[in-house]
């Protein structure tokens, strides 16, 4: 895979950050309906003296195809409004939407990658890879007929993409964290996902391997053009990879500040030391830091 | 071939013993003895060396097939554990001997009782070991599968159960000697065959190198149940214990 850290990268627009164009969905006019809407969504755990709100009514639509990083301090909210819209959880009040459907209906076909890679120890990376063909339609119909032939190629022709291709036979411990989190980039991506969750994937890696798999997701993503839904903690995870970044308050975590990212994709990893990068992140940061006091 | 030696040095020792500090026959045999009486009464422990094996082999399949459903049931439904573990402790405390009377007061005595003690002596560890395995499944690895929107079966067949493999070998291994263990103490109290029997009657007859040769084959048998499910875990659930390879045999 190609790794570029040019520094002299060539500049970029100026002023890469703005207002995102509101509602989003409703410019898109092959999809009507959103990806995600979230209506006054709200989420509380608990009950009687031990309430403890997650997440304050929130309203957010996300158009079909859009990649959206969903940044602010911890403990705001932010996993929880990806689960919110896996149905891991359901929401106290308010309603959640997936391409105008109730969760449960399976309106949309969904991936998702955790902060920790999650293989199951006793398979194989590519049956790892290959499990959401087991579980979901309409993969799994011919899951028996297709495992050793089509879903087969399948898994190694996406575990190449990720440089992955000559350790389909491996079991998750014989790989390092990097190699496992493309792993499970590419389980989540295995079943042609519409929607894409992701929740801190690369939060426990260090740079040059998160630099290396950010451009791995970006190609992904422009290749397939899912859904995207990102949570991180990182501006420039969040500069680099978004088209549209919002950030949360504080516990009760509500939505603040809801910015699109102009600059044109695909994105060199050289941007993220272009000024206007740096003044985009510089933003979001002092944004953040003020929420937190 | 460290514990090789070992087992050679321990009838070396015996043997030594007995001749020097000159033990009777009838109440240590020397084990060159014991063999001698081993190979000449084979042919006539044969048959109860099999009945043996066929008590404890069916008991163990019985006692495997309701410990497995039990344990899932109680594992997988919190309704179920809180229900059902304190009835499972207080019945797995009961001394064994102490059903073996029930058995044979209902269904005579003879093979049932041994069957159906082994059954019961082992049915415990399993559904602790599957209960546990189940129960302490990380919501993390069952998040992954219901993101894709896995019923609640797939998710049991996918992550549960194959998680629960290596606490389920691991009772195994404990459930097969003590079926062992149940259906030679069924035979011993109640029964005219299978090894227990056997050594019953030798030893009322002051047969004693016949009682140490029941001995002996049962500990070989006991033995070879062990190894054999060793064998079969470690094929099994070789994931679990990556990196070991210093094997402890």
């Amino acid at each position: 895979m190609s790794m570029t850290s040019d520094i002299s990268a060539p500049a970029r627009p100026t002023a890469a950050l703005q207002p995102a164009t509101q509602p989003a969905s409703r410019s898109n006019p092959v999809h009507p309906r959103p990806a995600i809407e979230l209506q006054d969504a709200s989420v509380v755990f608990g009950s009687g003296d031990k309430v403890v709100t997650a997440l304050s009514p929130t309203t957010l639509r996300m158009a079909r195809g859009d990649f959206l990083a969903l940044v602010g301090p911890s403990g705001c909210g932010k996993s929880t409004i990806l689960r919110l819209a896996s149905n891991l959880i359901q929401p106290s009040s308010g309603i959640v939407l997936l391409g105008g459907r109730e969760p449960a209906a399976k309106e949309l076909r969904i991936g998702m990658a955790f902060q920790n890679p999650t293989m199951l120890p006793w398979l194989t990376i590519e049956k790892n890879v290959m499990l959401p063909l087991k579980i979901v339609e309409p993969f799994k119909r011919t899951f028996q007929q297709d495992k050793k032939g089509a879903y087969r190629d399948r898994v190694h022709a996406l575990l190449a993409q990720v440089g992955l291709q000559d350790f389909a036979g491996h079991f998750p411990w014989q790989l390092s964290g990097g190699m496992l989190q493309r792993a499970n980039l590419c389980r989540a991506l295995i079943h042609d996902p519409d929607l894409l969750l992701l929740d801190e994937p690369f939060g426990a890696l260090d740079q040059f391997t998160r630099e290396e798999l950010w451009q791995i997701l970006q190609d992904l993503y422009l290749d397939r053009k899912p859904t995207v839904l990102l949570v991180t903690h990182d501006l420039r995870e969040a500069g680099f990879l978004a088209r549209r970044i919002c950030v949360m308050s504080a516990r009760p975590g509500r939505i603040i500040s809801d910015k699109a990212v102009t600059m044109p994709q695909p994105r060199d990893i050289g941007v993220i030391y272009t000024p206007a990068f740096v003044e985009m992140t510089q933003g979001l940061r002092e944004l953040i830091a003020q929420i937190r006091k | 071939m460290m514990s090789f030696s070992l087992i050679v040095g321990f009838f070396l020792l015996w043997e030594i013993l007995c001749i020097a500090l000159n033990v009777s026959d009838l109440i240590l045999p020397r084990p060159s003895e014991i063999i001698v009486t081993l190979v000449t009464r084979f042919p006539v422990l044969w048959p109860h060396i099999l009945q043996t094996l066929y008590s404890t082999l069916t008991g163990f399949v019985l006692g495997v097939i309701i410990g497995v459903s039990i344990g899932v049931l109680i594992g997988t439904s919190r309704v179920a554990y809180g229900v059902a573990y304190p009835l499972l402790v207080g019945f797995s405390s009961i001394p064994k001997v102490a059903v073996v009377p029930i058995f044979v007061l209902w269904f005579g005595s003879g093979t049932t009782p041994a069957i159906l003690t082994a059954m019961v002596i082992c049915v415990f560890p399993i559904v602790v070991n599957i209960a546990t395995g189940l129960a302490t499944t990380e919501p993390d690895l069952e998040d992954v599968l219901k993101t894709l929107g896995a019923s609640k079966r797939e998710i049991l067949w996918n992550v549960g159960l194959p998680r629960t493999m290596p606490y389920f070998f691991a009772s195994l291994k404990v459930a097969i000697t003590l079926s062992f263990v149940g259906a030679v103490l069924s035979e011993t109290v109640a029964s005219n065959r299978g090894i227990g029997n056997v050594m019953m009657t030798a030893s009322s007859n002051f047969q004693v190198s016949l009682v140490f040769a029941g001995l002996i084959v049962l500990a070989l048998m006991g033995v070879a149940l062990y190894a054999f499910f060793s064998f079969l875990e470690s094929r099994v659930t070789g994931w679990a214990t990556r990196g070991n390879d210093i094997a402890i045999t």
